[in-house]
């Protein structure tokens, strides 16, 4: 087996009750290498024919979790989640942190494959090569820290008990949906540890629809062999000594940003990004750092960074809220972006919604979202049922949360499917376009950078021609370097690691090298692997189904408000300009090899050997021209 | 066996507190001792039976060593000029005698080997704690010192440890979490 791979994935099959493992053949993973890449691959091989008629809410979707040859080996291990997206409707590669992959890796499976859906609530349990599918009727409903907590200790006891004569076990690790994922709500998260979750894409939906509680994994064995140990060890040395100089990020993680993103670069979300900019010094990092955190580097396997903090509310209303840093994405949006700037209630509220499963962007992003329709009196306390979602008013955010999960009653129901969901139903409902205070792309919400003031790393087509929408850890500039950000989540190890100037300097694609033996270069990655994946991420967003697709060039753009002027802060009267994205977003189809109507063009796919994505597009080349004529 | 030096030995503190997960102290252990990244054949293991309460187990070398006096294949011994527990690979027999006399349960048999698996310090210079100083964490530290019996007191079993931590960073909600 090639290096750095254990060589086979595990397929649980619902609907059949039936467990298999395939093997990946050599020349797939050299062109896709793992995680998001692979999974596109085999998303595609699977469902790419009749792509628009799955229901990614529906049992003919698929969930996978893929690890990478460079998961365990480069430090800071992840795994990615993905499937046919509830929100895109594309294929977004979702990763999140835990010792998950470590442990799967040790079992001696890359990955998890699992299509179909259960009769009843399960989850899966992978013991070494030993994998079944079990009851989890008594964990269905249950919060997030409840369900780790109960299936931890099940587990653990059942592992001491199978290998008493080995000693004691450690405990095995999960992946877990919260309640929101069970209700298929499509801003719901796969989470790890309490705390970590891959929430782009709305995977933890995706595990709710096939009735899949949890997956938890426990392995024996050492990490798979690679092609020049010496050589990989060596590089792990590298990595972490750069990452030891990288002080600032290790001390605060990324949670000083919650102050400095707005008081600085003006690109953080308040009140449903109705500004962009703040200086409010009570929601300074220090705040959250002196008061709640108490560990002050946490991390998961292998990392040297140890960029998250673990945050405890020991006094006062909201006592027993627990939440790492938060990290700022979290802060923003479970901050400002509610008009929330007390530090306690950003803890509160990160600490209730993770329980909930419900994605700390996504999610939170709606709940901004309803908060402006009701400050514009869209929304009413009659349509939410006595909730008022004043800005600043974290009970409030939490009732609403909460009643998003439930999905009762039609606007709650409506909230459960997201921004661009809701804003057309909501619309609908009203009578008025409620669509230009959806802050979305494609589908996914936005993360927590702006575009406006131009002081952030976003700007113009960052989201707006991404393949992931929203998703503000893969976003595009020029169709060559965003293919740093598809490496990370193919060859699957924790971006903050490799963002940065200090960053990892190249070392990665040595890593490879070291790892699988193969010949690959950077440029090559640039100019063929990371292309080959982004091709078919996009046909599959093109052709999108069965209740919502995407017309490009139009759905190429960033939501309306990036285009209203900044109201407020250094940056004041600046906005995205209409003319700017226009004329990137033209450079962007031409170097990524896409047609003046954002679809990838005939000879690109072939010279990538996609003449399978090639046909499948036909049908989209179709569109633009009926609705020209 | 008794051992009561008035020399300084190797020991490794731990401050459970200060952990933060990394496990980079397993990497470095069983990169030393097996040539791999493997887990569960590491010397030291950090149990998370609670996230956020992470438990590095090894050995704290008990200075009555009840291990080694309950190996009746002599397959335990003390290195006297470090203190560390060492074992007779060719005469272990895997009988999980010593498992069960550590108050903490810490030895563990090799995942695929037949012998069992306790932290010999690594000969006076600890990976573990190297690794873990380096990184500035310090929750494993090495140091000399006497042999007291206050170490003995470290060789305690992971769900203890975590119920008092939890206490420490939790409070009263450690009561709902475990």
């Amino acid at each position: 087996m090639t290096g750095g791979y254990a060589g086979k994935l595990v397929e649980v099959d619902l609907t059949k009750d039936k467990i298999s493992q395939t093997q990946v053949d050599e020349s797939i993973l050299r062109q896709y290498v793992g995680g998001r890449g692979l999974g596109a691959r085999i998303l595609w091989d699977r469902l790419g024919s009749r792509w628009g008629k799955i229901d990614p809410l529906g049992p003919e979707n698929l969930f996978l979790a893929l690890t990478g040859p460079l998961t365990g080996y480069f430090h800071g291990t992840r795994i990615c989640c993905t499937g046919k997206s509830p929100q895109s409707n594309g294929i977004i590669g979702s990763t999140l942190s835990g010792e998950f992959p470590m442990e799967l890796k040790c079992a001696g499976w890359d990955g998890v494959i699992i299509s179909g859906k259960a009769e009843e609530p399960v989850y899966i349990f992978i013991d070494n090569d030993r994998v079944e599918t079990r009851s989890a009727k008594h964990l269905w409903g249950k919060d997030g820290k409840t369900s780790l907590k109960l299936l931890t200790k099940e587990l653990k006891q059942e592992l001491d008990k199978r290998y008493a004569r080995l000693g004691i076990q450690k405990e095995p690790a999960i992946l877990y949906i919260g309640p929101a994922g069970e209700k298929k709500v499509r801003t719901a998260c796969v989470e790890q540890k309490w705390t970590h979750a891959a929430g782009y894409g709305g995977y933890g939906a995706v595990l709710g629809s096939k009735n899949v509680k949890a997956i938890a994994a426990k392995g024996n064995g050492p990490l798979p062999r690679v092609e020049d140990f010496e050589r990989v060890k060596q590089l792990m040395k590298a990595t972490e000594r750069l990452s030891f100089t990288r002080d600032r990020t290790r001390r605060w993680g990324t949670g000083y940003s919650g102050y400095e993103v707005g008081a600085r670069t003006s690109s953080e979300p308040v009140r449903n990004w109705q500004e962009e900019w703040h200086e409010e010094k009570s929601f300074g990092g220090v705040n959250f750092d002196s008061r709640f955190w108490v560990k002050r580097y946490w991390g998961d396997y292998g990392c040297a960074i140890t960029c998250l903090k673990l945050a405890v509310i020991k006094a006062g209303p909201y006592k027993g809220a627990i939440t790492d840093n938060p990290d700022y994405e979290m802060e923003a949006y479970m901050g400002p972006n509610l008009g929330i700037f007390n530090p306690e209630e950003t803890v509160y509220l990160s600490s209730t919604i993770e329980d909930l499963g419900f994605s700390g962007i996504n999610g939170a992003n709606t709940l901004a979202f309803a908060a402006e329709l009701y400050q514009r009196g869209i929304l009413t306390k009659q349509d939410l049922d006595g909730v008022e979602p004043r800005w600043g008013d974290a009970k409030a955010f939490v009732e609403l949360a909460k009643r998003i999960v439930e999905r009762k009653g039609l606007y709650y129901d409506a909230l459960a499917e997201g921004t661009y969901r809701a804003a057309l139903k909501i619309s609908k409902l009203k009578g008025v376009d409620v669509t230009p205070y959806a802050v979305q792309v494609k589908g996914v919400e936005v993360g927590a950078h702006g575009t406006r003031s131009g002081r952030d790393y976003t700007y113009d087509i960052c989201y707006a021609c991404s393949v992931q929408g929203g998703d503000h850890t893969s976003t595009v500039k020029d169709a060559y370097d965003d293919m740093d950000a598809v490496f990370d989540d193919s060859a699957v190890y924790c971006n903050v690691i490799a963002w940065g100037e200090e960053g990892t300097r190249g070392l990665q694609w040595q890593f490879l090298r070291a790892i699988t033996g193969w010949k690959m270069t950077e440029r090559q990655w640039k100019k063929e692997h990371g292309p080959r994946i982004v091709q078919i991420q996009r046909a599959a967003e093109l052709i999108g189904g069965p209740d919502i697709s995407w017309r490009p060039p139009k759905d190429d753009d960033n939501p309306p408000r990036f285009y209203e002027p900044l109201p407020s802060g250094p940056y004041k009267g600046y906005a995205t300009r209409r003319e700017d994205m226009e004329q990137k977003k033209t450079q962007y189809y031409k170097a990524v090899g896409w047609d003046s109507n954002g679809i990838p063009r005939s000879s690109v796919l072939k010279k990538l050997g996609l003449s399978d994505v090639d046909k499948a597009l036909e049908e989209v080349r179709q569109k633009p021209k009926q609705a020209c004529q | 066996m008794l051992v009561s030096s008035s020399e300084a030995k190797t020991w490794v503190v731990r401050d459970y507190l200060r952990c933060t997960g990394c496990r980079r102290c397993e990497i470095a252990c069983a990169l030393r001792h097996e040539n791999q990244i493997w887990p569960e054949a590491s010397r030291v293991r950090v149990f998370m039976l609670v996230p956020g309460v992470e438990v590095p187990h090894l050995c704290a070398q008990c200075t009555d060593y009840p291990c080694v006096n309950s190996c009746s294949s002599k397959a335990l011994s003390v290195d006297e000029e470090t203190s560390a527990v060492l074992v007779d690979r060719e005469r272990c027999n895997a009988c999980g005698a010593c498992i069960h006399a550590c108050p903490g349960n810490i030895p563990h048999l090799h995942p695929k080997d037949n012998y069992v698996l306790i932290c010999d310090l690594c000969g006076g210079k600890p990976e573990c704690a190297r690794v873990c100083t380096e990184a500035g964490y310090d929750a494993l530290r090495a140091i000399k010192e006497k042999p007291s019996i206050s170490h003995n007191l470290f060789a305690r079993r992971p769900e203890e440890l975590t119920s008092n931590l939890a206490e420490n960073l939790f409070g009263e909600k450690a009561k709902e979490l475990i």
